[in-house]
């Protein structure tokens, strides 16, 4: 009953790996040019603007991603009569919810910084872009990097629940394999190995850089 | 656009979209009662207990931490059966929920314990108490109390981590709406609005969560 | 005619009444000494002048222009008054130079070589060129205040606040930032400071200004106020001041 689970079906399963690694890579790229314009607007003068970034992060992180990708998909196709293909939609489905919480994360970045940077770089007669932009977000930038590589971890596991709308990744090729060959007790076990080798060194390398930032700039953001 | 929104055929449908939210608030109350417990055990196993039983919680955390909420449920309720552990779709929701939070929770609560000046531990052992006492009456209460927000904001995302579920056909929420939507063929309508239902939930679960902390941690108790 | 005029200036912080009525005028190359228990508004005075602060009345004038709390005008502003802070504020990411040319270049527009020139000026004349190349966190309290004393001077003002500059020196380190400070006063440069250091006040202020509960209490020369003090809320200050150990108070005078 079902073919056996051997070196091709292991294989299978890692050319997974790159579709994973591709769309979170992707979806981080797209949520930082997001997040970047939500986190300025969290700390914009305008009070509807700042309503406005406020509204979009809780949106996000207060509704189910798998939701998400649903309302994108099909509301893509009902909105602007796009039938998009599975690529575009997940990925500007995560790119979306990467947007709101690297926002947010960065945002607490930059209000980490002391008020007194922000005086001191203005009593030197600098401007408000030009205070963000040699003081005060070099700063935000080192302090912003181990949550957003906390995050990275996340968004690789989360990228699994593109698999339930047939999106063809590693958990997806998990549940083909599994389909083929009936034997859920090897073939799950080992995508979560997958997926550990790819998120504990990165979750290890967030920690480190936490410990190593704080040393050096006396700063620490907490979540 | 050429789209004709029929948000009525969703309005009649209302009452079996009700009893799914209904469903994920019971089935996510629950995992957090009984992950709850679970992450007070294990935070207190890695604080204060014997070493193999720091590295056999480190390594569950790990474990849990590190790959996909999605893959922990197949394993659950595809990979048990195999040795002989069959559950149901709910069942298996529910332990694999409990196991999730449990993981997160309890690094929250160690952190927390580990906020507890170790004076007030010492003057408690100098009056004689024993570990579990200390634990209990001296630690356990003001640990929970400081790391609150983060706790409430982890049972938040266990509550919409719940959608998963759906896939297992576990019945909460995002199945129900899986199946209106399929036989409706009304799918942004039906997502659009459970999303609004997901995040009435989560704003409801953050007004529960403050009336409880309210309720325990702020009446006139010298904590 | 007086480079900075301040004109019964009032400033309220919810039911606190910070600076009652304020007026003082300080002329070009004059050394203000603005001395005072905590909480008599001293600080807050000080940060009115370079717009930190905005008064609820009164008005502020310097270089006999009104003080209007516009964003470009406070940045033409703060190009002619600098400001030196209780707790250095160097940019912990950039090092000494970098700290220093900032200010000229970004917001003066002066180029970088002419900028580091003029960043071994001004760390020459704190006595800190061999640090150019060092990070705040290398440096030690006294060193980062002469940086940041250094920085203010790199932009050239014609104005410089002090705020409360020592306060948050080991007393060891004390020493080195009086000297600049006595430095500077000696060459002429206009300057007000909130101090609790008496002997320089004594030493390099030409007026001496006593503050008590958001107003001007007394105001002189050093050698009138420190001998002989009008009111009797000056006499007790200098009183509780001078009755500090004097052996940790060596540097002074």
């Amino acid at each position: 009953m079902g073919r056996s689970f051997g070196t091709g079906e292991f294989l299978f399963l890692l050319k997974a790996i790159p579709s994973t690694l591709l769309l979170s890579l992707g979806a981080l790229a797209g949520g930082a040019i997001v997040g970047f314009f939500i986190a300025i607007l969290r700390i914009a003068p305008s009070r509807p603007l700042r309503w406005l970034a406020t509204g979009y992060i809780g949106l996000f992180q207060g509704t189910p991603v798998l939701m998400q990708l649903f309302v994108t998909y099909y509301g893509l196709a009902v909105l602007f009569n796009i039938q998009v293909d599975a690529w575009s939609a997940v990925l500007l489905a995560f790119s979306l919810y990467s947007g709101a919480f690297l926002g947010e994360i960065w945002r607490g970045s930059i209000e980490a910084i002391p008020r007194a940077q922000w005086e001191a770089a203005a009593c030197l007669s600098l401007s408000f872009p030009k205070q963000l932009w040699y003081v005060i977000l070099p700063q935000a930038a080192r302090i912003s990097i181990p949550p957003t590589v906390g995050f990275a971890v996340q968004l690789i596991k989360n990228t699994s629940i593109a698999a339930i709308i047939g999106f063809v990744e590693l958990t997806r090729a998990g549940q083909l394999m599994t389909n083929t060959t009936f034997k859920p007790m090897i073939v799950y076990p080992i995508v979560a190995a997958l997926y550990f080798i790819l998120c504990w060194p990165l979750s290890l390398l967030a920690q480190t850089l936490e410990r190593r930032i704080d040393a050096a700039l006396g700063l620490k953001q907490h979540f | 656009m050429n789209y004709v929104f029929q948000f009525n055929v969703v309005w009649e449908h209302l009452p079996e979209l009700l009893e799914g939210a209904l469903l994920t608030i019971q089935l996510s109350a629950t995992a957090m009662a009984l992950g709850l417990c679970v992450a007070v055990v294990c935070a207190y196993g890695k604080s204060s207990g014997p070493r193999p039983v720091h590295w056999l919680v480190a390594a569950y955390v790990e474990l849990i931490r590190n790959t996909p909420f999605l893959v922990q449920i197949f394993i659950f309720y595809f990979s048990l059966p195999v040795i002989g552990l069959r559950l149901t779709a709910n069942t298996a929701a529910l332990v694999a929920m409990t196991v999730n939070l449990g993981a997160y929770a309890s690094e929250i609560i160690r952190a927390g314990i580990e906020a507890i000046p170790h004076g007030q531990v010492e003057a408690a052992r100098a009056l004689g108490l024993k570990r579990v006492q200390i634990f209990r009456f001296i630690i356990i209460f003001p640990a929970v109390k400081t790391v609150y927000p983060a706790l409430a904001s982890q049972f938040i995302l266990l509550m919409l981590s719940s959608s998963v579920v759906s896939t297992i056909s576990a019945v909460e929420l995002t199945a129900i709406t899986n199946s209106l939507a399929s036989t409706t063929f009304r799918s942004f309508e039906f997502y659009f609005v459970a999303t609004g239902l997901y995040l009435a939930i989560a704003l409801g679960f953050r007004g529960g969560l403050s009336a409880i902390y309210w309720a325990v941690f702020q009446r006139g108790r010298a904590a | 005619m007086p480079l900075l005029a301040l004109n019964s200036i009032s400033k309220q912080f919810g039911a606190h009444q910070a600076l009652e009525e304020v007026s003082l005028a300080v002329e070009p190359g004059e050394v203000v000494a603005i001395i005072g228990r905590s909480g008599s508004g001293k600080s807050t005075l000080l940060r009115c002048i370079n717009g930190l602060e905005r008064p609820d009345s009164g008005t502020i004038e310097f270089d006999n222009k009104a003080l209007e709390p516009t964003p470009r005008r406070l940045k033409a502003l703060r190009r002619e008054i600098g400001i030196v802070f209780q707790s250095y504020n160097l940019f912990p990411h950039l090092c000494v130079e970098r700290n220093i040319t900032l200010g000229p270049t970004a917001a003066k527009g002066i180029k970088p070589a002419a900028a580091r020139e003029l960043a071994r000026k001004v760390l020459r004349m704190v006595d800190l060129e061999d640090k150019i190349a060092a990070y705040p966190q290398q440096l030690s309290g006294g060193q980062q205040q002469r940086v940041a004393i250094a920085r203010a001077l790199a932009m050239e003002p014609r104005l410089v606040l002090f705020d409360e500059i020592t306060a948050a020196l080991d007393p060891e380190l004390i020493g080195e930032v009086i000297r600049v400070l006595d430095k500077l006063a000696r060459d002429g440069m206009t300057m007000v400071l909130v101090t609790h250091e008496m002997g320089f006040a004594r030493r390099s202020a030409d007026t001496i200004v006593f503050m008590h509960q958001g107003r001007i209490w007394e105001k002189g020369p050093p050698a009138k106020l420190f001998s002989a003090p009008a009111t009797a809320e000056l006499a007790s200050f200098i009183d509780a001041i001078l009755s500090v150990d004097l052996s940790a108070r060596r540097h002074v005078g």
